[in-house]
């Protein structure tokens, strides 16, 4: 009985998070140009969407090219940076450790507006024109923290014998680094990079104000002046859609997996 | 060994660069004029002009109560979550932490045109039912996880001392549970506070809450009152992440 009413509870949850989302994903299905408003089923947005045929022009694709090509190069150089800087940060003692701990941890404690307006009166400050580059370099600012935080606990769990026993055994430093320390950084850097892919992909506010004027647009400054002027593209529909459904396949397998080999190890 | 502690250093170049000085800077405009001249006048703008107080209080109201019912709601769908006899499923963990992964500006926006065609004003109402759509998976999560990692060893010795079961969810699980709750607290309370964006979309542009008049200022030129604005949220932002002491839980929370 107990067990009824929780599973009754998770369920109405479930169905009421997620009403927005099946309604826009029928409404996918149709062409009209108002949601709501069903006109018979279509897969016309669909092929829109991937033929690049849609209202408002092609600066949907864009938008999204841009969103991933800033993703992927503010987590790739995160990534990097975020990676030396832990092992240099685990090395340290005392003040300083402290100090860049402290600094490191205010971009994540920061709301976005907040990020967003100081790298805003930065660039003002610098004379700085905004664009692409300061976008790139305000998202790497956000990103790193959370990759210097993956990989500091491999730091300390490792064993700093095994890399002294490489210099022993006569490694140059260079290939202790690149034999020893990194394969056990590794899982630290990769879930930092898709820490900082994700956070990056998902930013809105920050991007709006470092953007500058020259137009340049990501999905969420796209989707926020779409709105704003009233109507929303309607080939945003299947896009949603087919994020909605891409994540959610994508977490059901890693998280299935997770399950088996821990069950594998019990 | 000790020589790699200078590999910190690009870094260090790095935070004081972009992350110190703009917030330096966010000081140096919000006591400056238009002129570049000392000044308290934007403060002063700000706690005489009505309209952006009530603004203030509602943008706090409004967090507030988005906080506790994602508290209200999230708790015991965490607790059912992380209870092994109520819940066997891996798939409904994912479906509740799914969300999070996508863009919240499109979550948002699915939701208000869902509210649309219901027919329902959009207003208060909407916004803070809205917000608990978008922010419930991030109070669920970290709750989830605490819980989850709890030793059940504390609820049995409990049980066998003679607690009730109520006696122990509430002496033993719920505090044990704090830390869950107080990082959940922190992903919740500080992005509604400062939102703007969703605010906009959730009332369609009727209700304006701080985030926003931050944003018109700064991007209406109006930087320097812009950034007093943003120094009075920071305070906010202070006395909240005063709540929690332990800063390990921010990244728990996250992945």
């Amino acid at each position: 009985m107990k067990r009824f009413f929780a599973q009754f509870y998770i369920w109405l949850l479930l169905i009421v998070l997620y009403a927005p989302i099946v309604f826009i994903a029928v409404f996918s299905f149709t062409e009209s140009k108002v949601l709501g408003n069903w006109t018979g089923f279509s897969t016309r947005l669909y092929s829109n969407l991937f033929t690049g045929e849609m209202h408002g022009g092609g600066s949907l694709m864009s938008a999204i090219q841009n969103t991933l090509v800033i993703a992927l190069i503010a987590a790739t150089v995160s990534t990097i940076l975020g990676t030396i800087a832990a092992i240099g940060i685990h090395n340290m003692k005392g003040r300083g450790k402290q100090a860049i701990t402290f600094l490191n941890n205010i971009p994540m404690l920061n709301p976005d507006i907040i990020t967003g307006v100081s790298l805003f009166l930065l660039f003002v400050f610098l004379h700085v024109s905004q664009g692409y580059v300061t976008v790139v370099l305000a998202h790497i600012t956000f990103c790193t923290p959370y990759v210097v935080l993956s990989v500091l606990p491999k730091l300390t769990q490792m064993n700093p014998n095994i890399y002294e026993a490489a210099l022993d055994l006569g490694a140059t430093p260079f290939t202790a680094l690149r034999k020893v320390l990194l394969p056990l950084l590794k899982p630290g850097m990769i879930s930092g990079f898709i820490l900082a892919f994700t956070m990056s992909l998902d930013d809105f506010a920050v991007t709006f104000f470092t953007r500058g004027t020259m137009g340049l647009d990501t999905l969420s400054t796209y989707i926020y002046t779409d709105a704003r002027k009233g109507g929303l593209t309607p080939e945003l529909r299947p896009m949603i859609t087919i994020m909605f459904l891409g994540i959610l396949i994508l977490l059901i397998i890693i998280n299935l997996r997770k399950a088996r080999a821990a069950r594998n190890a019990a | 060994m000790n020589k790699r502690s200078t590999w910190a250093l690009p870094y260090v170049i790095f935070l004081v660069l972009f992350v110190a000085l703009p917030l330096i800077l966010i000081m140096v405009y919000a006591f400056q004029d238009g002129n570049g001249h000392f000044t308290f006048g934007n403060f002063a703008k700000f706690f005489t002009d009505t309209d952006a107080i009530e603004t203030f209080a509602l943008s706090l109201e409004v967090a507030i109560e988005n906080t506790a019912l994602c508290i209200l709601l999230g708790y015991p769908a965490a607790w059912i979550l992380a209870n092994k006899n109520l819940n066997r499923s891996a798939v409904t963990i994912v479906l509740f932490i799914m969300p999070m992964w996508i863009n919240a500006l499109m979550r948002t926006l699915a939701t208000a045109e869902l509210f649309h065609m219901l027919g329902m004003q959009l207003g208060k109402g909407t916004l803070i039912i809205g917000m608990v759509y978008d922010y419930l998976p991030f109070m669920i999560y970290p709750i989830y996880n605490i819980l989850e990692k709890m030793d059940k060893s504390y609820s049995e010795a409990a049980s066998d001392l003679g607690a009730t079961p109520w006696q122990v969810f509430w002496k033993v699980q719920v505090p044990l549970s704090m830390p869950g709750v107080i990082s959940g607290v922190m992903m919740v309370f500080m992005p509604t506070v400062s939102t703007f964006a969703i605010s906009e979309f959730l009332t369609n542009n009727k209700i304006k809450l701080f985030g926003t008049i931050i944003q018109e200022n700064i991007n209406s030129g109006m930087w320097n009152y812009g950034a007093a604005l943003s120094l009075v949220m920071l305070v906010i932002i202070g006395i909240t992440s005063l709540l929690q002491d332990n800063k390990k839980d921010v990244n728990e929370g996250r992945v």
